[in-house]
């Protein structure tokens, strides 16, 4: 409870203050209780990490450790923006002065400051290394890097579909209680009574019920094929690049369509189904026949998805080394994918080395596209090439799509 | 609410024996606020401040600070006539007069030392309602120009708020638009037959104006110079450099005589409080506790502290000279010192040793070595965070004819060269409001000059 001693009209600041006219009576609330100015600035802070967060967006989700996937949202470390003002140069030695039980020559370590300059200024206010973790959520997220990098919105195939719904439509005399349209009924009611001779009150005759229709939907179906090279060559790294690209074009899609399935295949010299948590943790050793691969996933669309109902993405990620005598049947596995598929892309992932698509693999993506297909390939060397590679599929993509209605 | 009456009950009576024992001040208003807000008031320095994200950096920590339980406001008080004390409302009834006696100390300290009295001659003597004036004219200005141009400009002008001339007055005239120490006319033969022949003619050929440079000569007031010779600013924006500089220009006595300040209200507080016959016992034994845990020198867990608790280091050398010369040669130096004059004048070897300060040189591993006694060294360690109002001497040093901006930093005074990182943020943000280009000239680590820009 703030209480002023000096009843006697002492000076206040507050009408000047809060240019409210917070001409607070004795009883009031005092002018200062009404907002605070200090979470007001904290807030305006906030609004200000942020806006900077949103400009550095690509470079900060490029790297891999910030997708936390099951939480539906990006964790960004952060420091607390500092304001500048003319510094001199930590020196190699600052000297000071203490205070205390200590003799000349006497050595003691602090750990305090080991790190960050801490020199004060007149606030007072020693601009320390305060953390602080911002959570985005991943949806807003894509939608400012959509705007962000001006990718196209896709356009989905939409199929016939058995997908049907409830939903409102019409009106009747009978129906469950539930469904009584009060406003309706009432109507009805007035209407009955503006003609002569009516009776005073509701009749069952008055009464309007909802009714519900069953409607087919289209189907905006997709499910997307995740295919990655798991074999020996494939490094650790290689495959967090692999997933960090994996995980944004999830992103992407999942803007499009409503129900998105992903389906996650991995290949050496055979192919494997997993779940997306197995997905990149498995390594397998031996080469790599990127056909067996294919093959899987021409069994799994065959067995489980109607390619003229859903659209299929397939995103196949490797470092390009298959096997020669390959060459033929991953070819024409492929094309059969690529036919039904909406798009199909290939990242190369070789860190390290930038050879730039001059693989195998890389040549049969090249050949599908020549050949009208829609399929794209991009090199990915580096987590700085994330969001070209991004950017890359879905233009592409969406220019595909143009292009095949 | 009883405590509360119990306590103003005093506050006539501790004023009475203050103006016995020969403090002179302006009377102070007293007030009780909730904690919430003593600690924005700490935060802003004022009451009533202008709004900027770089305030809300400093809340957070603050609040930081507060929940780990390490800083406890108790007062703040703002000069003036009248004063304004503002007391933490959590106070107990014994930390509350000890607050205004303390309090009192500073009312005393504020009129009568010369530096605050030619401060708030300039500033006149109600900063706090001045800078709720600013507040509010900010705050117009964000609504008719909007919070990001307001931004802009609050970024550049709070980032130099340390780069004012206090030797000036707060309100300058531009410089002189021409030299007036034109060159005196040859006085040759020929010449004066010249004259002879036609006085009229004579005389008007010669009056040549000459343009000033500007800045005649190396411009330390940062603030006011941008203010006044930016050549593409709005006059809004001019106002806004201005309030900052006027707040900084109350902020400056503040700063620059904190040790004596704060031990000369130590002092009498805890004199006051000897002297007050009518505190209950035991208000007079709580009040005295809390009075050693302010002017503690070193945390109670640890042997040596590597700052010096300006309330401890004020407090014993008040008491130091109050003993040794008496009352009226330490109210004269209180008139007439500042830190750099108190510190270099009445820290001796007797008292450093004493207190056991001493002089350490830590390095960049966190390894600190204490160095051998030497009270000049001391002195100018204990100093040297205070020179030039904590910041480097940057000035401007010309403007070019395409309006480029020329700052130069005198490394010669600062020993090294400018943090570059930070030096060039703060010629972006005044980049945005000068709106020409701008050079700074420093020096780098191997001490050769330097030069930043901007853009």
């Amino acid at each position: 409870m703030a209480q002023s001693i000096d009843s006697g009209g002492g000076q206040s600041v507050g009408p000047n203050a809060s240019g409210a006219g917070a001409k607070a009576g004795a009883e009031a609330a005092k002018w200062y209780d009404l907002f605070s100015r200090g979470a007001r600035d904290w807030l305006r802070h906030d609004e200000k990490v942020r806006e900077s967060v949103r400009k550095h967006l690509p470079q900060i989700v490029s790297g891999g450790d910030v997708i936390n996937d099951a939480a539906r949202t990006v964790r960004v470390p952060v420091r607390m923006l500092e304001h500048y003002h003319f510094r001199l140069r930590r020196p190699e030695e600052q000297q000071g002065a203490g205070q205390g039980k200590a003799k000349p020559g006497d050595v003691f370590s602090d750990p305090s400051r080991q790190r960050g300059p801490g020199e004060k200024g007149p606030g007072g206010q020693d601009e320390g290394e305060i953390q602080l973790l911002l959570e985005f959520k991943v949806d807003d997220i894509v939608d400012w890097l959509w705007e962000e990098m001006q990718l196209p919105n896709l356009k989905a195939r939409v199929g016939p579909s058995e997908e049907s719904e409830y939903i409102r439509e019409g009106y009747d005399r009978r129906g469950a209680r539930s469904r009584l349209d009060r406003r309706r009924s009432f109507k009805e009611m007035v209407k009955r009574r503006g003609t002569p001779g009516a009776t005073p009150t509701f009749i069952d005759d008055d009464l309007r019920f909802r009714q519900l229709a069953r409607r087919r939907q289209p189907a905006i179906h997709a499910v997307v094929f995740f295919l990655l090279d798991v074999s020996g060559s494939m490094s650790d790294r290689d495959r967090k690049l692999a997933k960090t690209f994996f995980f944004w074009v999830v992103q992407g899609l999942r803007r499009e369509y409503r129900s998105l399935e992903t389906v996650f295949v991995g290949h050496t010299t055979e192919a494997w189904e997993f779940t997306e948590n197995e997905f990149f943790q498995v390594s397998g050793t031996g080469g790599t026949v990127s056909s067996t691969g294919f093959n899987k996933v021409r069994e799994i669309i065959d067995a489980r998805y109607n390619p003229g109902r859903c659209n299929i993405y397939l995103f196949y990620a490797s470092d390009g080394d298959n096997s020669v005598s390959d060459a033929a049947e991953a070819r024409e596995s492929l094309s059969s994918i690529a036919a039904d598929a909406c798009y199909t892309g290939y990242v190369e992932v070789s860190s390290g080395l930038s050879r730039q698509l001059a693989t195998e693999t890389g040549r049969l993506y090249a050949e599908l596209a020549a050949a009208g297909l829609a399929a794209g390939s991009y090199a990915l060397n580096d987590f700085d090439d994330v969001w070209g590679a991004v950017r890359h599929f879905f233009t592409a993509e969406s220019r595909a799509l143009d292009g095949t209605g | 609410m009883t405590a509360e009456e119990t306590w103003q009950n005093y506050v006539q009576r501790i004023e009475d024996l203050a103006n016995r024992s020969g403090l002179s001040f302006h009377p102070v208003d007293f007030e009780a606020v909730p904690d919430s807000f003593m600690m924005e008031i700490a935060v802003y320095g004022l009451p009533v401040r202008m709004p900027h994200w770089s305030f809300g950096v400093r809340y957070i920590y603050q609040l930081i600070q507060r929940h780990m339980g390490n800083s406890r406001l108790f007062e703040v008080v703002f000069p003036g006539n009248p004063g304004h004390a503002y007391l933490a409302a959590s106070n107990g009834l014994a930390e509350n007069i000890l607050v205004t006696a303390h309090v009192l100390g500073h009312a005393d300290f504020s009129k009568n030392n010369l530096l605050f009295r030619r401060c708030q001659e300039q500033v006149s003597e109600r900063i706090v309602e001045h800078a709720a004036n600013h507040a509010r004219q900010i705050q117009q200005a964000i609504e008719t120009y909007g919070m990001q141009r307001v931004e802009v400009v609050l970024d550049a002008a709070l980032s130099l708020e340390q780069h004012i001339d206090v030797d000036l007055s707060l309100r300058r005239e531009r410089y002189p638009e021409y030299l007036t120490d034109a060159k005196p006319l040859v006085d040759d033969a020929f010449r004066k037959r010249f004259a002879a022949l036609d006085p009229s003619a004579a005389a008007v050929g010669v009056e040549v104006k000459k343009r000033a440079p500007v800045p005649p000569h190396p411009e330390r007031d940062l603030l006011w110079f941008i203010a006044n010779y930016a050549p593409e600013m709005e006059s809004w924006e001019r106002d806004i450099f201005l309030a900052v500089r006027e707040e900084s220009f109350y902020f400056y006595p503040v700063f620059a005589t904190q040790i004596m300040n704060e031990g000369w209200a130590s002092y009498w507080h805890a004199r006051l409080l000897r002297e007050a016959s009518f505190i209950p016992q035991q208000a007079y034994v709580d009040a005295i506790k809390c009075h050693s845990d302010v002017v503690r020198p070193v945390a109670a867990d640890q042997q040596v502290a590597l700052n010096i608790n300006p309330y401890h280091l004020g407090f014993s050398m008040w008491e130091k000279i109050i003993e040794k010369d008496g009352l009226d040669a330490a109210r004269a130096i209180m008139q007439q010192d500042d830190d750099f004059g108190f510190i270099r004048n009445h820290l001796t070897r007797e008292l450093v040793e004493e207190l056991g300060l001493f002089r350490y040189s830590a390095r960049n591993d966190g390894q600190v070595k204490v160095l051998e006694h030497e009270l000049t060294a001391l002195h100018e360690a204990v100093l040297s965070p205070k020179y030039n109002f904590g910041a480097p001497m940057v000035s401007a040093t010309h403007v070019r004819n395409d309006g480029t901006l020329e700052l130069s930093h005198d490394s010669s005074v600062d020993g090294r060269g400018l943090d570059l990182e930070r030096s060039r943020k703060v010629l972006d943000y005044v980049h945005r409001v000068w709106r020409r280009p701008i050079v700074l000239t420093t020096v780098n680590q191997a001490g050769s000059t330097l030069e930043l820009t901007a853009p």
